[in-house]
């Protein structure tokens, strides 16, 4: 197994990282067989539009470099978003962006996407 | 950072997985590599001169185990040697179509575990695995009820690969030997397979005191290049070949001898026997990784290989842990579930019974002849940074 030079860049120095205090959104999400743990915080604002953005993005991951590498660069790819447009970014857009994640942990990229989702569910939940 | 500007470590504390070759034993092996390339089994001069080389190596390994020349047989490593003994006397038992049963424990190697999975899968034999407490010893008692009257083999590992936990090898002799005289002197064999690859280094090996029948070896876990072993076959305990070709090595393991590689084993085996005891260097480690807190040593440091530490950090996950230090030139290894190709945790950690949150952050240190005393201030300072950054990005 072999990490691409991107993702260990993102593993050693990752963005947004950390937490949002009085966060608009949170999604924790875990995987049962791995054992990897990821939280999103999301801030959300508007856009000119007056559609829903995500402002400001944070995440923590208790992982491997894979699960640190994809959350760091999924927040990066969801910031300044809409929600819609951040729900698109799928695993081969995080993998792509990554220059290739090696196949048994795509499942990384995943969990990545499904703490995003989390965080704009109860986001939303919180709003309705 | 600006990479140029980092000081990079050259640690090495994964003896476990592979040593260097001792330089002593490259030299040794460097003239059959170059002018003395005969072909042992060639009749001529250069044949009889590598012939001398390989039996006088064969002399060395036999020595360290306390058998006899003709009971030590060289294969390509200790996965081979593993295959061998365990398919080998399987086959030979099996032969008049008797149905066997065949024993070993939830913490082998996979060279041991996947031979029986795959006889097992076969329909070739009946198996039955040992469990271990949770410091990794086997459950001896189990071992006992286990052995049925169609019981050819048992395979128990001296010194276990992961946490280093030693086993209780004289006392599963015993057990094999009642058996065995309970069972005449005409009864059907049960045989004592010994995989000794990480023993070899640090425990008294004689094949007699460990009641072994057959014993495996690894070169490159002992400062020996690799791509060389040897099994141990105590002289009468019959074995089927699993490789066809050739008359060498007995007809047991044929194919033409690896004659640098044997040289090379018997230069290591021999600086081996010459090494003088455990260092200091796992207890100042232990005594600096106490001060870290959240931490669990994996399996019992009284009862364990001197080279080798397992320890977990909560909240830290392994992968990440080796390749942060992997970053600062030093070299670990890790039985977390992010680093196995089946996300499993290890097998290992598993039969202790230890709790998923911490073998999802446990790394092993295994430490070897070329560590020094200067390595360990470093490292530490590498892997306090380490588990502090992880432990700060965790939620």
């Amino acid at each position: 197994m072999k990490y691409t030079k991107k993702l260990l860049e993102h593993f050693q120095s990752p963005h947004n990282q950390g937490k949002i205090k009085n966060a608009d959104g949170v999604g924790e999400v875990g995987n049962i067989k791995c054992g990897d743990i990821m939280k999103l915080y999301l801030k959300v604002g508007k856009n000119k539009k007056g559609d829903d953005i995500i402002k400001d993005i944070k995440f923590e991951t208790l992982g491997c470099a894979a699960a640190i590498g994809a959350t760091s660069m999924l927040t990066d790819l969801a910031k300044g978003k809409t929600f819609d447009e951040a729900l698109n970014i799928s695993k081969d857009d995080i993998v792509k962006a990554l220059g290739g994640v090696p196949p048994i942990k795509h499942h990384c990229s995943v969990l990545a996407q499904d703490a995003l989702k989390k965080a704009i569910a109860s986001y939303k939940t919180r709003n309705s | 950072m600006n990479n140029e500007l980092r000081i990079m470590q050259n640690i090495y504390y994964d003896n476990s997985a592979t040593t260097k070759v001792d330089p002593k034993v490259l030299k040794a092996m460097l003239p059959y590599l170059e002018n003395e390339f005969g072909n042992s089994g060639s009749v001529h001069s250069f044949g009889q001169r590598a012939l001398a080389a390989v039996d006088e190596a064969r002399d060395k390994v036999a020595n360290f185990f306390g058998s006899e020349a003709q009971e030590i047989i060289f294969t390509s490593g200790a996965t081979e040697s593993n295959n061998l003994a365990i398919r080998g006397v399987v086959d030979n038992a099996i032969k008049g179509g008797q149905k066997v049963h065949i024993i070993t424990s939830k913490i082998e190697h996979p060279a041991v575990l996947e031979v029986f999975k795959y006889l097992e899968k076969n329909n070739l034999v009946e198996t039955d695995y040992v469990e271990v407490d949770e410091n990794g010893v086997i459950k001896l008692d189990q071992l006992e009820k286990k052995i049925k009257e169609n019981t050819v083999l048992v395979s128990i590992m001296y010194a276990n690969n992961e946490v280093g936990s030693v086993q209780p090898i004289e006392s599963v002799k015993k057990i094999l030997k009642q058996v065995q005289n309970d069972r005449g002197e005409k009864g059907l064999p049960l045989y004592f397979h010994v995989d000794a690859v990480q023993a070899v280094n640090h425990l008294d090996c004689n094949v007699d005191m460990l009641g072994a029948d057959l014993l495996s070896l690894s070169g490159h876990k002992i400062y020996g290049p690799k791509g060389i072993g040897a099994l141990y076959v105590r002289k009468g305990v019959k074995l089927a070949p699993i490789v066809f070709g050739g008359h060498q090595e007995y007809n047991i393991r044929t194919g033409t001898l690896n004659v640098p590689g044997i040289v090379g084993l018997g230069v290591a085996i021999e600086l081996v026997a010459k090494e003088k005891g455990p260092s200091k260097l796992k207890e100042k480690l232990v005594a600096e990784l106490k001060n870290i807190s959240d931490i669990k040593f994996n399996g019992d440091l009284e009862n364990q290989l001197p080279n080798i530490i397992n320890i977990s950090f909560l909240n830290a996950e392994g992968e990440s842990i080796l390749m942060m230090l992997d970053m600062e030139g030093i070299a670990i290894s890790t039985g977390s579930a992010c680093s196995s190709g089946s996300l499993e945790p290890s097998h290992v950690l598993t039969a202790m019974g230890i709790k998923p949150q911490w073998s999802h952050g446990c790394i092993r240190i295994s430490l070897g002849r070329f560590n020094s005393e200067a390595e360990v201030e470093p490292f530490i300072t590498a892997l306090k940074t380490t588990i502090e950054k992880l432990r700060k990005m965790a939620p």
